[in-house]
């Protein structure tokens, strides 16, 4: 086999190995997933009738804010699965296991990418069931087939570049108290952006944060996708050059955590 | 005396953490199939040298080879010849002890018929069949770490190295583990072992090194280490007070410090020396009821080396 075929072999190995430890400690999964399904709940059922007439769409109400609100749970779905990722990361490193794995001829980046892969995939999953919860209470997406291809693929863009980020943070952790806490403020930024109500409806200085940070781009193109409108170019932009950054950022630390033990 | 190449080799090693030197210049050389034994207290910096040896961490000067392989220059080829069993058992505690063996086998990239055949030969070797479907959270200290040991036998290395495989461990899994380090020795294996058990040294090693505060201070052959240290003596308790004095002064004997009816003898512990102090007895008529013979362990070594006693004796004493 060529170092290509082990690479992908030892790759395939450790995701495995993130499998099986999801099964095994299914409870962490649960809490990650019911994170943005209460949040999705909370705020229709208890603030979507005032925030909903304040949006000013036709409608109004509990149903409008429902459709405004869902895009950003779905992001709020991917940031809950990688707070998970970075608490698993750090436990790994705590276990005498990575040290061996350190002592055998493997592709030491599989490890990472293990946790990586199936840390998307959760992220799937978060977004599935928040997803799901949100069309059995209402919301009616309104995406072509060719519509929710390019959405699976955004999201996948963004959940790879944010678990990569917390794979980072997990790496750097001290701890995994420490690595619980670090991407606390990821859970922040939907609030600071588009998820709960328009930019255009904060001050000045707010909207202006708002607007750039990562999550109003991310939340804005996953907004017009799901229901068939054009994707602003800007936003576009913004979401692959955030989601790349965040990507090679997590990676650097991570190789260089990971190598320097 | 070179006949066979040396597996494990190292030149001036060192190491220092900033300002604090951790290993100040070791030199080690363990011909093939064989067992060598680093001996030392607790932050001797045996583990240090371990994980350089076993391509953790980069030595800070010095040069290293496994299996002719230079630990800097060519890791992966390092490692591809080593097992190794640090000092904490590194087994994964969410998966069961035969996917544990599973995923060393394909880390391995064995495929999975040998993988398969593999794993159920060591799970029968270490006597693991019946914990196979548990997870290491519900095992003793010994099954984890004949687990772990099992771990790092799937990739058939030619060079193990044990990081106090026994610590910890109760007196019946230590005999396990020992009977295991002879069997891997017996099929040509190399191992490196660190210990700050003497008897262990002693019991398993054919070449032992003390380290202490990060240099070797001695090292040889369990006997040759014992040759180093004179004050081998014979020990006598007498029947009665009055013939003390005769034993002192027939035997050229000195009283004990503790014992008002003991006598010691200086003796190499040889048969010649053990008739002479017979038949001097049998010649003044000294009835003894007891006699011992002591010669030097790998105790009195440690302490004439290091100047610290071991740490059995230190734990027995703090206990």
């Amino acid at each position: 086999m060529s170092t290509l075929a082990y690479s992908l072999s030892d790759t395939s190995t450790m995701l495995r190995r993130q499998f099986k430890h999801m099964l095994r400690y299914p409870s962490l999964t649960v809490m990650l997933v019911g994170m943005p399904v209460v949040f999705l709940l909370l705020f229709v059922y208890v603030f979507g009738g005032t925030i909903g007439d304040g949006l000013g769409g036709p409608t109004g109400g509990r149903e409008a804010y429902l459709t405004y609100l869902t895009p950003g749970m779905m992001l709020m779905a991917i940031v809950a699965a990688v707070q998970g990722t970075a608490i698993s990361v750090a436990m790994d490193m705590t276990e005498g296991i990575i040290d061996r794995f350190r002592t055998m001829s493997i592709a030491r980046v599989s490890v990472l990418t293990g946790h990586v892969i199936a840390s998307v995939v959760q992220s799937f999953l978060c977004i599935a069931v928040t997803l799901g919860v949100a069309i059995a209470i209402g919301f009616r997406p309104d995406a072509d087939p060719l519509g929710w291809l390019g959405l699976a693929g955004v999201l996948v863009l963004i959940s790879f570049g944010l678990t990569w980020l917390t794979v980072g943070l997990g790496m750097a952790a001290k701890t995994v108290e420490e690595a619980s806490n670090t991407p606390m403020p990821l859970m922040l930024l939907p609030f600071f952006g588009s998820a709960f109500v328009p930019t255009e409806s904060m001050p000045t200085v707010i909207q202006y944060f708002a607007d750039y940070q990562p999550f109003t781009p991310f939340i804005e193109v996953v907004r017009a996708l799901l229901f068939g409108n054009a994707v602003g170019g800007t936003d576009l932009i913004l979401t692959i050059a955030w989601s790349l950054a965040f990507a090679l950022l997590g990676y650097v630390v991570s190789k260089k955590k990971f190598n320097k033990r | 005396m070179t006949s066979k190449p040396a597996a494990i080799e190292a030149r001036n090693l060192t190491k220092s953490y900033g300002e604090k030197p951790v290993l100040g210049g070791v030199d080690i050389s363990v011909p093939e199939g064989t067992i060598f034994s680093l001996l030392g207290p607790n932050g001797a910096g045996k583990t240090t040298t371990v994980n350089i040896l076993t391509t953790l961490i980069p030595a800070s000067g010095g040069d290293a080879f496994v299996h002719g392989n230079h630990v800097a220059g060519d890791a992966d080829a390092v490692r591809r010849s080593i097992g190794v069993t640090g000092q904490f058992a590194a087994v994964d505690g969410l998966l069961t002890g035969r996917e544990n063996l599973h995923l060393m086998g394909r880390l391995h990239h064995l495929g999975k018929r040998e993988t398969k055949r593999r794993t159920e030969d060591l799970l029968e070797r270490f006597d693991l069949v019946d914990a196979a479907k548990r997870t290491p959270a519900t095992y003793s200290g010994g099954m984890k770490r004949r687990l772990d040991i099992a771990m790092c036998l799937m990739g058939d290395p030619k060079v193990i190295f044990l990081d106090e495989p026994t610590t910890g461990l109760d007196p019946s899994g230590r005999r396990v583990v020992w009977s295991i380090v002879r069997e891997l020795v017996k099929s040509g294996t190399t191992i490196f072992l660190t210990t700050q058990y003497l008897e262990e040294a002693d019991e398993l090693a054919d070449k032992i090194a003390v380290l202490n505060g990060g240099t070797i201070v001695a090292e040889g052959t369990p006997e040759e280490l014992k040759r180093l240290v004179p004050g081998g003596h014979v020990k006598l308790r007498l029947h009665r007070p009055d013939q003390v004095e005769r034993a002192v002064q027939s035997l050229a004997a000195v009283v004990s410090d503790t014992d008002p009816l003991g006598v010691q003898v200086a003796s190499d512990g040889s048969i010649h020396s053990l008739r002479r102090i017979l038949d001097a007895i049998d010649r003044e008529g000294i009835e003894v009821d007891e006699l011992t013979v002591h010669t030097p362990d790998l105790d009195d070594v440690f302490l004439t080396l290091t100047g610290h006693t071991t740490n059995i004796e230190t734990a027995a004493a703090a206990a």
